[in-house]
C-alpha cells in the first residue's frame, strides 16, 4: 500500500479496490454493539484544519476513534499563523508529538504535498481537501456509494455512466471524482458552463459536455457538484444564480429524465434551489445521507491501510 | 594602480588562443604586441584554454537594498553577478522605498560602486510606487548621478495605456527606455502557475499566455505609434517571441530579454508543488522553450537577463500559494545558457558575448560595458572554463538567499576569472574582496 | 544455500481430512452434552469451510441444523505493524448472535496462538458467549501464548522452518495436510549448517 493518500491518482486500480472491499467489511462492524475496533491503539492521527469543514473533520475523526487512535485536532484556522512559515512550524510540532498520520485540509493546492514530501513530519499524510486541487477521500465514498448501488457492492464501476455537473474549475471533488472512476473503469462525464471547465480538460479521462438534458438520459448516477453564489455576478463565472440553475441544475423535470435505477449524489453542502431543488435532494434516489455515513467506513479502510506495515517499512 | 597583466593562451569569443595585456584598466594589447608591450613586472597567467567573453551585462537584477536587506544587499548580489561573470547589472526598481526619486536611485548607486564587485546601473521605476497610477521623476532619475536610462515598474505592468503611452512618450527627451513587465492584470488574478494542462490538474489558478502577449502586442503598437524605445522583460511564451519578431521587422525600436530559467525550464516542475519553481512570468511549456531558444538565436529576442530575485527560506519554505515568486540567476546564468544555446548547437560564444553583454549594454546605453576584446578597450571580461561541469549547491552560492531552482543539478561551463577595469573580482573561481591588497597573480589557472 | 523447499510431504489425504473432522464432530456433541446452545465460528479463510463441515457432521448425527459463522481477526492481530496490509475477510454471525452461546472456534492450523488471541477479542467485542472452546484440524506446536485446543484433528509436532499447509476442498480442490520444509530437526535445519555439509 502507498505511504500518502495525495491525490486519487496515488491508487492504482487494485489498491482502489482493495480501499473500497476493507471499507465494506467496515461497514458492516458498524452494526455491532461494540463499534470500536483496537487496530489502531496507540497510534496518534492528528486532524490539521487549516480550513473549516466540520463535516470532513467529523467524518475522520470518527474513522480514527473507531480503529481506537488517539486523536488530536489541530484547528489552525484563524489563529495568530495565517500563512507560509506555519505550515512547517505546525508540521514540527506534530511530529515532536509522534503523529502516525496526520490528515491534512488546506486552502492551498499542494500543500498535504509540501507537508509529505518536505520531510518534516514521519507519518503518513491524508489529504483531506486541498485548495481547488483534490479531496481522494471523498472520492473514495463516492465510488464506494456508487458501487453499492450499480454494481452490487463488489468489483468496479467498468462500464458505469457517471455525470459529474458543476463547478469542475474549483472543484476538488471533481478533480479526484474523474481520477478515480476512470481508474475504476467508470465512464465519466463533466457537465458545465464552459466557463466552470478547466483550461487542458481533453486531457482528463472523461469527456465533457454542456448540455446537462443530454447527459442525464445516458447516467447511472448524476453527481451535483456545490456552487457558490459568488462565482455568480461577483466572479463573472455566470451571469445569474437563476440562470446557473436553470441550465446546470437538478429539479424534478430533470430527475425524469434520468433512468429508474439512476442515483443522485452530493457531496455537500448543499445550496438547495442553486444546483439542486429540495424535492431532489429529498427524493428516494438521493443517496446523500448515505454519502455521509459511507464516509466513516471508508476513511477507516484508508487509515488502516496507511498505517498497516508502516513501521515494518520505516525498518527496512 | 593594478599590476600590469599578460594572459597567456586565451581565447577571445572561443575563437584562436592568443595574450591579452591588461594594464590601467584597459585591454592594453593583443597577440604579439600583448608579449611585446609587457613592462617589466607583469603578471603572467596561463589561462590557456580559457574563453574570454566581455563581461556580462545583466538587464535585471533584484538587489533588494533598500528594505530587504535579508534577501540580499547590493554588496552581496554584485558579489554574486562577479562570480557569475558580471562587471554590470541594472538594479531593479521594486525596493522599499521604491526606487522612484533621484535620492533612491543615486543612493543604490553609491552602494554600488563602495561595494566595488561590478558596476550597478539603477532602474528607475516608471511610476510612483510602482503603482501604475502617476508618472514618477523620469528625468530627475535620468539626470542624477545614476543616470539613469532604463525605467521599469518590473513586478507589476504599466498596465493602463495611457500611463504607458506617456511613458513611452516623455523618456524620448533623454533616450531612455521603458522595461515592460508584461502581465494584464485582469487575466492573472491570483494566478499560480502557466495556465495548461497541468494547471487545470493541480488546482492552481492558471496564468496564461495571452495576458503577456496582450500587453507586448499593445506595447509594440504603442512604441510604434509614439516613435519610442520599448523593452520587453522576461518572454516566457512562443506568442510573445512571435510579436517582437514581427515589430522588428516593421522596424520598431523594440528589444527583448528572457531569463536562463525560461530556457530551460518547463511548467512540469510545478507538480512538486515546490515553490524553488514559483516565477512570475511563470515556467511555460516545452514548445515555449523552444521557441525562445529559437528567438534568442536569430535574435528577435536580444538578450539573456537574469531576474535575479532573492527570496529569505521561509519565504520559500511553504506552501505554493503563499510562497514568494523568483529564482536566483546570477550566479547559474551562463551556465545554462551554455546548456541551453552552445551545447544545442543554437549560439556560438560569440552569440553568447552579444546576448549576454553587447546587446544588453546598448540596451542600458551604457559606456565601457559589452565592448569588444580588443586594444584599448575597458578591460571588463570573464574567463570561461567551457569544458567544466559542476553541481550548483545552493550553500555555496554567494547570494545571501538559496532559492535557486538549479539546485543539486549539474550545469556545464565555470567561471573562472571576471574583471572590472582590469582588477579581478573572482579569480580562479573564488571571489577576490575589493580593496584587499591584491597578490599579483602568477601561475596557472588552467 | 538452497533449502529443501521443494519437498512437500501430504501428511493427511482427503480421508484421514474426513475421519479427523467426523471424530472432531463426535468429541464436540460430548463435550457439550447434544448440540444445544452451539454455535461454530470459521476463522478465515480455511476454518470457514471446516466449521461448516463439522456443522454438517453433527447433523448427520443428531438430525439439527447447528448455527454457524465466520470470524475475522485481522483488525485484532497484534503484529500489524510488522506486516504490510491484508485485505479483511467476512465477519458473518447468524442473526442471534454471541449472546450466551457456546462458541467453537474453528481454524485450519493452531501454531503461536496469536490467532487465538485476536479472536477471543473479536468475539469479546461481539458480545458475550457462556464459553469458548477451540477446534483446530493440525495443532503444529510451538505456542507463544497461553493457548490449548479442545478439539485437535491430528497433533503434527514440526520444526519451525517447516510450513505447514492446510486445503479444503471449497478453495484449493482438494482436502489434504501438506508439510514443506527439510523435515531435519530444527538445529539440523540451520541454513548455515546445511551449507556448510556441501
Amino acid at each position: 500500500m502507498i505511504r500518502h493518500l495525495l491525490s486519487a491518482a496515488d491508487l492504482d486500480h487494485t489498491e482502489a479496490l482493495r480501499v473500497l472491499d476493507t471499507a465494506a467489511e467496515l461497514l458492516a462492524l458498524a452494526d455491532r454493539p461494540i463499534k470500536k475496533l483496537p487496530t489502531l491503539r496507540g497510534r496518534t492521527v492528528v486532524n490539521l484544519f487549516f480550513e473549516d469543514s466540520t463535516r470532513t473533520r467529523i467524518s475522520f475523526e470518527a474513522a480514527a476513534k473507531r480503529l481506537s487512535a488517539d486523536v488530536i485536532t489541530f484547528s489552525a484556522k484563524g489563529s495568530s499563523v495565517s500563512k507560509g512559515e506555519s505550515l512547517k512550524d505546525t508540521a514540527l510540532t506534530l511530529q515532536a508529538l509522534g503523529a502516525d498520520a496526520v490528515i491534512v485540509r488546506h486552502q492551498s493546492s499542494g500543500a498535504p504535498h509540501r507537508l509529505a514530501a518536505s520531510g518534516w513530519v514521519d507519518g503518513s499524510v491524508v489529504n483531506a481537501g486541498d485548495g481547488t486541487h483534490e479531496h481522494p477521500t471523498q472520492a473514495l465514498l463516492d465510488a464506494f456509494t456508487l458501487r453499492r448501488h450499480l454494481a452490487g457492492g463488489v468489483g468496479d464501476l467498468d462500464g458505469r455512466r457517471i455525470t459529474i455537473v458543476g463547478d469542475v474549475l474549483h472543484s476538488r471533488v471533481a478533480r479526484s471524482n474523474a481520477l478515480l472512476l476512470a481508474t475504476l473503469g467508470a465512464e465519466v462525464t463533466l457537465v458545465a458552463p464552459p466557463t466552470l471547465l478547466p483550461v487542458g480538460i481533453d486531457s482528463w479521462p472523461v469527456s465533457t459536455s454542456y448540455d446537462l438534458d443530454g447527459a442525464l438520459a445516458k447516467s447511472d448516477a448524476v453527481m451535483m457538484l456545490r456552487v457558490q453564489r459568488e462565482r455568480g455576478a461577483a466572479g463573472g463565472f455566470f451571469p445569474s444564480a437563476r440562470e446557473y440553475s436553470r441550465r446546470y441544475g437538478i429539479d424534478s423535470r430533470r430527475m425524469a429524465l434520468l433512468p429508474d435505477h439512476a442515483i443522485v449524489m452530493h457531496p455537500g453542502p448543499m445550496n438547495r434551489g442553486v444546483e439542486i431543488t429540495a424535492e431532489v435532494a429529498d427524493h428516494e434516489r438521493s443517496v446523500i445521507v448515505e454519502q455521509v455515513s459511507n464516509g466513516v467506513a471508508v476513511r477507516m479502510a484508508v487509515l488502516y491501510l496507511l498505517l498497516s506495515g508502516s513501521a515494518g517499512e520505516q525498518d527496512a | 594602480m593594478n599590476h600590469p597583466l599578460l594572459l597567456k593562451g586565451v581565447r577571445p569569443l572561443g575563437g584562436q588562443p592568443t595574450d591579452l595585456l591588461l594594464r590601467d584598466g584597459v585591454i592594453a594589447a593583443t597577440g604579439a604586441a600583448a608579449v611585446a608591450e609587457a613592462p617589466a613586472g607583469t603578471s603572467e597567467l596561463d589561462v590557456a584554454g580559457l574563453i574570454a567573453l566581455p563581461g556580462l551585462v545583466d538587464l535585471h537584477t533584484h538587489l533588494r537594498e533598500p528594505g530587504r536587506e535579508d534577501a540580499e544587499t547590493v554588496a552581496s548580489g554584485t558579489k554574486a553577478a562577479a562570480m557569475g561573470g558580471f562587471t554590470a547589472v541594472h538594479a531593479m526598481a521594486n525596493t522599499d522605498p521604491v526606487a522612484d526619486t533621484a535620492g533612491v536611485v543615486e543612493q543604490v548607486w553609491r552602494l554600488g560602486r563602495e561595494a566595488g564587485w561590478c558596476d550597478v546601473h539603477p532602474v528607475g521605476a516608471v511610476t510612483v510606487g510602482i503603482a501604475g497610477q502617476r508618472l514618477a521623476e523620469l528625468g530627475a532619475m535620468a539626470d542624477s548621478a545614476a543616470h539613469v536610462r532604463i525605467f521599469s515598474d518590473d513586478g507589476h505592468c504599466v498596465s493602463d495605456a495611457v500611463v504607458m503611452r506617456r511613458a513611452l512618450e516623455y523618456v524620448k527627451a533623454f533616450d531612455g527606455v521603458i522595461a515592460q513587465h508584461a502581465q494584464e492584470p485582469r487575466l492573472t488574478e491570483g494566478a499560480q502557475m502557466n495556465e495548461g494542462q497541468l494547471s487545470g490538474r493541480l488546482g492552481l489558478a492558471g496564468w496564461p499566455a495571452v495576458a503577456e502577449e496582450a500587453i507586448v502586442a499593445r506595447d509594440v503598437l504603442l512604441a510604434a505609434h509614439v516613435g519610442s524605445r520599448l523593452h520587453v522583460c522576461h518572454v516566457s511564451t512562443a506568442g510573445s517571441v512571435e510579436i517582437i519578431r514581427w515589430a522588428k521587422t516593421k522596424g520598431w525600436d523594440v528589444t527583448a530579454e528572457v531569463t536562463p530559467h525560461h530556457l530551460l525550464l518547463t511548467d512540469e516542475l510545478a507538480a512538486s508543488y515546490d515553490p524553488l519553481f514559483k516565477v512570475n512570468p511563470p515556467l511555460r511549456s516545452a514548445e515555449d522553450v523552444q521557441a525562445l531558444r529559437e528567438g534568442l538565436a536569430d535574435g528577435a529576442v536580444d538578450a539573456v537577463a537574469t531576474d535575479h530575485a532573492p527570496h529569505p527560506v521561509e519565504d520559500k519554505e511553504c506552501e505554493w500559494s503563499a510562497a514568494a515568486m523568483g529564482m536566483l540567476g546570477l550566479e547559474t546564468a551562463l551556465s545554462v545558457v551554455q546548456e541551453a544555446m552552445i551545447d544545442t548547437g543554437l549560439l556560438d560564444w560569440a552569440g553568447v558575448a552579444d546576448r549576454m553583454s553587447t546587446r544588453p549594454a546598448a540596451i542600458g546605453r551604457l559606456r565601457g560595458q559589452g565592448r569588444p576584446l580588443s586594444a584599448g578597450e575597458p578591460a571588463n571580461l570573464v574567463l570561461v572554463d567551457a569544458d567544466a561541469r559542476r553541481t550548483v549547491r545552493p550553500l555555496g552560492l554567494a547570494s545571501l538567499s538559496r532559492n535557486t531552482p538549479f539546485a543539486d543539478r549539474e550545469l556545464p561551463g565555470r567561471v573562472v576569472a571576471t574583471f572590472l577595469r582590469g582588477r579581478p573580482t573572482v579569480l580562479d573561481g573564488q571571489a577576490v574582496e575589493p580593496g584587499t591588497a591584491r597578490p599579483a597573480p602568477v601561475g596557472s589557472l588552467r | 544455500m538452497e533449502r529443501a523447499a521443494g519437498t512437500e510431504r501430504v501428511v493427511l489425504d482427503d480421508r484421514d481430512v474426513a475421519r479427523a473432522l467426523t471424530r472432531i464432530a463426535h468429541e464436540i456433541l460430548e463435550r457439550n452434552r447434544g448440540s444445544d446452545n452451539l454455535l461454530l465460528l470459521g476463522i478465515p479463510r480455511r476454518g470457514v469451510p471446516l466449521a461448516r463441515r463439522i456443522a454438517d457432521r453433527i447433523a448427520a448425527v443428531e438430525n439439527i441444523e447447528v448455527p454457524t459463522g465466520s470470524l475475522d481477526v485481522t483488525m485484532y492481530r497484534d503484529d500489524l505493524r510488522l506486516r504490510p496490509a491484508r485485505a479483511l475477510e467476512h465477519t458473518e454471525l447468524p442473526p442471534a448472535g454471541v449472546e450466551g452461546k457456546t462458541v467453537v472456534l474453528v481454524d485450519d492450523v493452531l501454531f503461536s496462538g496469536r490467532t487465538v488471541r485476536s479472536a477471543l477479542d473479536a468475539l469479546h467485542d461481539l458480545g458475550r458467549p457462556r464459553a469458548v472452546r477451540l477446534a483446530v484440524l493440525v495443532d503444529r506446536g510451538h505456542r507463544e501464548l497461553p493457548v490449548r485446543a479442545d478439539f485437535v484433528g491430528k497433533n503434527l509436532p514440526t520444526s519451525l522452518v517447516e510450513r505447514v499447509r492446510v486445503l479444503v476442498a471449497e478453495y484449493d480442490g482438494i482436502d489434504a495436510v501438506c508439510i514443506t520444509g527439510t523435515g531435519l530437526h530444527p538445529s539440523e535445519a540451520d541454513p548455515a549448517r546445511a551449507g556448510g555439509l556441501r
